[in-house]
């Protein structure tokens, strides 16, 4: 049977709002996704008929928050296939990669090393910048080839001895390309490196078998993958959790607390200093399980789909240039353009008139963005929930800003 | 509505790229960046005895509003010190709806920026840079 785009549209309340007349072409899903009833009714029951504090309160309110809450927690282990004791709730996938850079990083010596690549949002170039200060270690960058991918035959020269971690994008929020994990893993293990991937984009495309990766940590972030915003999550191994110190200290995070000393909680609540953001950890629960009952084949096949109508369609438009994979292989629905004379940020402005929502610009990957010598780009990024509609619209809007931006 | 924005006298106005390029020997130059969304806008100038700009030339690499604005203000600042251009200046902030009363020309052209408040500072930070370089 074919992927039912019209039953996961019914399900996102404001893909049916009409706005100044049009409606909505939302394709800036790799900034922030929507979010289905599924979430929104959960979020709702919570603050409804059990909001309370969590592992607190011995009152039926506090004690349904708190089976709501790691309720929430079972259904993200379940999506990334560990245990729920190895997920950490964290305020955002940035909170969660600055955690590692902390606590991790803390057991690092000067002269350690963290491999990057060229393509990182700044969240995980930033973090290991300020580590890199503050204890210093070195870091070390993966260049990334002309079609926007991590060029993975330089990483076995970049490993050393002093390679501790390897730090990268699943899924590159410019290009769309889907790095080779079991690559990355293999050539980590060769120097005894750890492998941490940033799954903010990939985490939207459905569940993740993290066991199969053979990653040690993963984290990604609620609201890219049609949950609240203000969550995120940490997974990582559990024996690399029990050994890192905590990032934040107070409420909930402790054993026991005197005057002399404290002892720490064991993972994940070590991890969660003070009270958690119970609400969007129970949303992003119901996300996840939301996002366990698609038809992921079916919705793969009908973004690449969607994919391949956007590339074609660019392709006929005089001066409009894809950076990233030109091919539909190894790659998510995250697809970056350029349109010669026109700036990214004037083809996006003209595609809100379109009622076209994209992102344009650096996509907070300047370092990228230099590398090519680019002003930026447009960038569409698909859900399940887009279809045909939204490409046509976004097509448009490009040749109107073609012709009247140039 | 967006598509409103670029209007003809805008399009004009960076289309014009009055001073776009390089100085020779420029007396000063100074760059300014938006980090938000990575504009980027050099100024030269060549002073003349008194501190007035005898000359000016921009770099843009940044969206059309930001070209066009600095196509207008290399089209004025000939002649102006640091308080003139602060003077023209209002006319820039008061097309976008940041000051009250009329904008003089060429500024009264960004009218529709008003509306856009996430493009105002691309209008504004040709501005920043020929500050900078007066300072």
């Amino acid at each position: 049977m074919s992927f039912n785009v019209q039953a996961v549209r019914g399900q996102f309340p404001i893909l049916s709002e009409i706005i100044d007349g049009r409606p909505v072409h939302y394709l800036d899903n790799g900034a922030s996704a929507q979010t289905p009833l599924a979430v929104l009714d959960a979020v709702r029951t919570y603050e409804t008929t059990g909001r309370a504090n969590v592992l607190r309160g011995v009152h039926r309110l506090a004690e349904r928050a708190t089976d709501a809450y790691e309720n929430a927690r079972a259904e993200v282990a379940a999506f990334l296939g560990v245990g729920p004791m190895e997920i950490v709730f964290t305020g955002g996938c940035t909170a969660a990669i600055n955690l590692v850079a902390y606590s991790y990083g803390s057991l690092l010596k000067p002269g350690d090393r963290i491999l990057l690549s060229e393509l990182e949002h700044h969240s995980n170039i930033v973090p290991w910048q300020m580590l890199r200060a503050r204890a210093g270690i070195e870091i070390d960058m993966v260049p990334v080839t002309v079609d926007g991918r991590i060029d993975l035959e330089k990483l076995p020269g970049l490993l050393t001895p002093r390679t501790k971690l390897i730090s990268l994008a699943h899924v590159s929020n410019v290009t769309g390309a889907v790095v080779d994990v079991g690559a990355v893993v293999a050539a980590a293990r060769s120097v005894g490196a750890k492998v941490m991937l940033d799954g903010a984009q990939k985490a939207p495309h459905g569940p993740i078998d993290l066991p199969a990766l053979g990653v040690d940590f993963y984290v990604f972030a609620g609201h890219k993958a049609y949950g609240p915003n203000g969550i995120g999550v940490l997974w990582a191994r559990p024996e690399l959790l029990d050994a890192m110190p905590p990032f934040m200290g107070g409420g909930s995070m402790i054993g026991r607390v005197t005057f002399a000393e404290t002892t720490w909680a064991p993972p994940p609540r070590r991890f969660e200093a003070g009270t958690p953001p119970i609400g969007p950890a129970i949303g992003l629960g119901a996300a996840c399980k939301w996002m366990r009952a698609l038809d992921w084949t079916g919705a793969h096949a009908h973004e690449m789909t969607m994919v391949q109508h956007l590339m074609d369609g660019l392709q006929k438009i005089d001066g409009a240039r894809i950076f990233g994979p030109a091919g539909l292989q190894n790659r998510y629905p995250v697809v970056s353009f350029m349109l010669d004379g026109v700036h990214p940020h004037d083809v996006a402005q003209t595609l809100d008139s379109f009622g076209v929502a994209v992102r344009a610009g650096h996509h907070c990957a300047q370092p990228l963005m230099d590398r090519f010598d680019l002003d930026g780009t447009t960038r569409v990024s698909m859900a399940p929930y887009n279809d045909g509609s939204d490409i046509d619209a976004l097509l448009t809007g490009v040749r109107h800003a073609a012709k009247t931006l140039r | 509505m967006s598509d409103q924005l670029y209007q003809d006298r805008i399009v004009a106005l960076a289309k014009a790229k009055t001073g776009a390029g390089k100085l020779e020997s420029p007396t000063k130059s100074a760059r300014r960046d938006n980090p938000l969304c990575g504009d980027r806008v050099t100024v030269d100038i060549r002073l003349d005895g008194q501190g007035k700009i005898a000359e000016i030339a921009h770099q843009v690499r940044g969206c059309l509003l930001c070209q066009a604005s600095a196509s207008a203000l290399s089209s004025i600042a000939v002649g102006r010190d640091a308080a003139g251009i602060a003077d023209i200046r209002h006319d820039a902030e008061r097309a976008v709806g940041r000051e009250t009363g009329e904008a003089r020309e060429p500024f009264a052209a960004f009218a529709p920026v008003a509306a856009h408040k996430s493009r105002q500072e691309c209008v504004l930070l040709p501005f920043e840079a020929l500050k900078d370089a007066l300072s």
